[in-house]
């Protein structure tokens, strides 16, 4: 993943500029020990947040879907941020139209959230139409992995530490969605084209979150994940 | 729930065979935008969710979840709670009402569809019209069992209002009279009344059940005094706005100019209406100055043609003026421009209306500051009276006029959504507080013209020997400003310079004494005394004014009426507590004992400046000081 956005970055003459939480870094903070709600909310909410107070953006673009989850279908496309970071989706400026009010004050920013209206087929769609490079692990190849509370998990990394009992298996998977490592699970597939991929999409009898730990951690947790600064 | 998977039984088949031939179809789907209104116990939300339940949208994940919600928190029993699928927010799950607008989404093997679910309580009325601004098509939820309500009145209202073209009256819970043709037909002749008085010409009725799926996705067999179609295949076919756009003169606002190098200039934007192909003769507004098209160019190229709903990149011919907020049109039918319009609004603010402040307005890619008159009426979402108001509050529908600070191109809303839609943006708190739509222009504002005097405000001013300028002196009631601004004037006077000092009471003897103390009325009192302040600088005049004029917007309004430099604010910075303490005239005290109401400072808010030019804190300085130090601000070091 690391190396596709290196990649991408380098071909397409942007400026790639990668933070990470020295606090969580000190501190060593993993999934495996700290639980996926530490983790998350130390390496990617305050990342994030650290990140953007760093150099004074303006304005953060994200590919957050309505279609994805439920607190997700109430987003804005222009969703402002107070000076913390916070979400307040209780005042949220109305979008009529296709007009846009991007006026903020100082210290607030906006995430821009451009494909808002899109679903995960249109993705896929737009993918294999454009012919968009997209990470291998999307793909499905055999890997070595475990089972562990319901999800497929992947141990090509030594930061895997292994449970008692388990022992890595090497099976035909893929993953529907990146988040971050391992909270994702991977789907057992064959699929190693495009067109696979999204004939498996579209078969499929699972919504593509479900892969992803951080949801489950409590009732609603994506709105309040939000509300703190999550993208 | 036997099949939960997505998509209908010859969509999966094409997709296991045949991908590519799937990804093409889809490829070729149009999409429908459109909204539902009722409310939750007409089975709104139990509509979404049968049409993504009935066209395969639910996965396994989500209908597991949405069975152990349903036991938990639904209202169904045993059975699954469709209304869960689509209540959003954890707040509003709680309080099983849905607060916002959430947009569903979902697809059959003919179109895709955005479903916007908005409240149906009149006090969502904002987020109704912010789900519908974008739809084409409306679905009016009725209970068989309840028939016409007045929020059908409203929605109906509304939805007419938003210009959507296209109604269902969907009458729900049909399973509830035993499918009673009777019932049916009683509710429809009920409605038809109903719309008539609204101005609804056109609507489709039908017979469904959310919660039993009959006429949804397939013609049910329980209605066979039914011959229309059922809510899917209407859905499916109904004709879209955007080809209809098509068929009208070429319109596209400039969203930016596309100038990478000196070789290349182009014009970017959304075509909201019409076709574009090289060679057309553009109109470039509202400058009226015509050009021919030399290039159409979309993401893939060089294009022969573009349409409505195409964000393309134009260039034209001649090296003309034109920039962002300027639209291109078809050079034979271009639309208006003005600057005084009537419109309706729909105040989504927790502040009011303040007829008479400037608000930032949006419309298309322009934007420019605006005004609005008090309101012509309020209308009565729910009986569609015309009721007399001085201002509008959330959710109010009114008619006002308004004017812009300069011309805009503009058409009515009714012959273009894009042109004649527009937002209202509070200057202070950027908060969008207005939905608009525009009727059409004054006349006095195309027949009224600016008469260019032969003398000039320089050769007045230069006669008198003097810059002119305004000092706007502001704070509290009793801070000191007519004490200060009085021995300013004076001081200037003996230096020969030709003043005039405007006094916050004598103007209200005079020019404000129709106006109260509301605020509406302290926004009108300003802008009265800038436009004042305005002509006397034209007259070469140094302005003194000494008024409470307790709210930046409006010292900010003034301030954009002068020329750069020209107006200088003058803070008097008296503590409430030490101006309360003098009390010069008594004032304080009759506001505290309930005597006079709206004071500033204590019933009515004050607005320090920020950075105003010159700050005097009387605290500190004596009233002489602050004077010499003003004169001197003005004029230099004497």
């Amino acid at each position: 993943m690391y190396e596709f956005r290196d990649r991408v970055a380098r071909e397409s003459g942007m400026e790639l500029i990668v933070y990470q939480n020295p606090e969580a870094k000190a501190r060593g903070i993993n999934p495996f020990e700290h639980g996926s709600q530490v983790h998350t909310d130390l390496w990617k909410t305050e990342g994030l947040k650290q990140a953007l107070d760093l150099h004074n953006f303006d304005v953060a673009f994200g590919g957050a879907r309505r279609d994805e989850e439920v607190s997700r279908a109430k987003e804005r496309v222009f969703s402002f941020r107070s000076a913390n970071h916070r979400w307040d989706p209780k005042n949220q400026r109305p979008e009529l139209w296709r007009l846009y009010n991007t006026k903020k004050a100082q210290g607030q920013s906006i995430r821009v959230f451009p494909i808002s209206n899109w679903t995960e087929l249109d993705i896929w769609h737009y993918i294999h139409l454009q012919a968009i490079p997209i990470v291998p692990l999307y793909f499905a190849a055999p890997r070595p992995t475990v089972r562990r509370d319901g999800l497929l998990l992947m141990v090509d990394d030594a930061r895997f530490p292994l449970r008692q009992g388990e022992t890595p298996v090497m099976r035909s998977v893929r993953f529907r969605t990146l988040g971050c490592y391992p909270l994702t699970g991977a789907i057992e597939s064959k699929a190693a084209t495009l067109p696979e991929v999204i004939q498996e999409t579209l078969l499929a009898s699972t919504s593509e979150r479900q892969g992803r730990a951080i949801d489950h951690d409590q009732a609603a947790s994506m709105e309040k994940k939000k509300q703190d600064g999550y993208f | 729930m036997a099949d939960t998977q997505q998509g209908s039984a010859e969509a999966r088949t094409l997709i296991a065979n045949d991908i590519d031939a799937y990804l093409q179809q889809h490829l070729h789907k149009s999409l429908l935008r459109f909204i539902t209104c009722g409310s939750v116990d007409d089975g709104k939300s139990t509509l979404i969710g049968r049409l993504l339940y009935d066209s395969k949208m639910i996965y396994e994940d989500q209908l597991a979840l949405l069975e152990a919600d349903s036991k938990r928190v639904g209202t169904q029993g045993q059975n699954i709670d469709f209304a869960l699928l689509v209540d959003g927010l954890a707040a509003e799950r709680e309080q099983g009402i849905t607060i916002d607008v959430a947009y569903r989404f979902f697809s059959t093997d003919r179109r895709k569809f955005i479903v916007a679910d908005t409240p149906g309580h009149e006090q969502y009325t904002r987020n109704m019209v912010t789900g519908a601004s974008t739809a084409d098509l409306a679905v009016i939820l009725i209970d068989a069992r309840k028939g016409v309500l007045t929020q059908t009145r409203r929605h109906s209202f509304l939805a007419h209002l938003i210009g959507i073209r296209h109604l269902v009256l969907a009458i729900n819970k049909m399973d509830l009279v035993g499918f009673d043709q009777g019932r049916f037909d009683t509710i429809v002749s009920d409605y038809r009344s109903c719309a008539d008085s609204i101005g609804i010409t056109d609507f489709l009725a039908m017979p469904i059940s959310a919660l039993t799926g009959d006429n949804i996705s397939a013609r049910s067999t329980k209605t066979p005094w039914y011959n229309g179609p059922s809510l899917i295949e209407h859905l499916e076919t109904v004709p879209l706005e955007i080809d209809a756009a098509q068929t009208r003169p070429f319109r596209m606002p400039v969203q930016w100019v596309n100038r990478p190098d000196l070789d290349f200039r182009g014009f970017s934007g959304l075509i909201c209406a019409g076709s574009v192909m090289p060679g057309d003769t553009l109109r470039v507004l509202p400058s009226g100055l015509t050009s021919l098209v030399s290039r159409v160019l979309t993401p893939d190229g060089d294009a022969l043609q573009a349409i409505a709903g195409q964000s393309v990149t134009i260039c034209l011919a001649d090296q003309i003026a034109c920039s962002r907020g300027d639209v291109l049109a078809a050079a034979e039918a271009a639309p208006q421009i003005a600057d005084q319009f009537e419109a309706t609004l729909v105040w989504m603010g927790d502040d009011q209306l303040l007829a008479g402040r400037p608000y930032w307005l949006k419309l298309a890619t322009q934007t420019v500051s605006a005004t609005i008159q008090p309101p012509k009426y309020q209308i009565n979402v729910n009986t569609m009276e015309r009721l007399a108001a001085k201002t509008l509050t959330m959710n109010a529908i009114g008619v006002c006029n308004l004017a812009t600070d300069r011309p805009i191109v503009f058409e009515s809303y009714e012959e273009n959504h894009d042109l004649g839609g527009f937002i209202l943006i509070d200057k202070l708190t950027n908060a969008t507080v207005a939905a608009g739509m525009l009727h059409f222009a004054l006349r006095r504002s195309q027949n009224v013209h600016w008469q260019a005097l032969d003398i000039s405000r320089e050769a007045r001013a230069g006669m008198k020997n003097q810059r002119p300028a305004v000092l706007w002196f502001t704070g509290l009631s009793g801070a000191g400003k007519s004490t200060i601004a009085n021995l300013v004037d004076k001081r200037l006077h003996r230096m020969n310079r030709h003043t005039f000092l405007l006094d916050g009471d004598n103007i209200r003897h005079g020019l404000s004494r129709d106006l109260g103390f509301a605020d509406a009325d302290r926004v009108e009192n300003i802008r009265r005394v800038g436009e004042v302040a305005r002509l006397m600088t034209d007259a070469g005049i140094i302005v003194i004014t000494a008024f409470i004029s307790p709210f930046s917007a409006e010292r900010q309004m003034v301030r954009d009426m002068m020329l750069p430099g020209e107006f200088i604010e003058i803070y008097v910075d008296t503590p409430l507590a030490e101006a309360e303490r003098r009390d010069v005239k008594g004032l304080y005290k009759k506001a505290r004992t309930g005597q006079l109401a709206n004071f500033t400072g204590i019933a009515s808010a004050y607005e320090p400046p920020i950075a105003a030019d010159i700050h005097i804190d009387t605290t500190k300085m004596s009233a002489e000081d602050a004077a010499a130090l003003i004169v001197e601000y003005l004029i230099g070091p004497v």
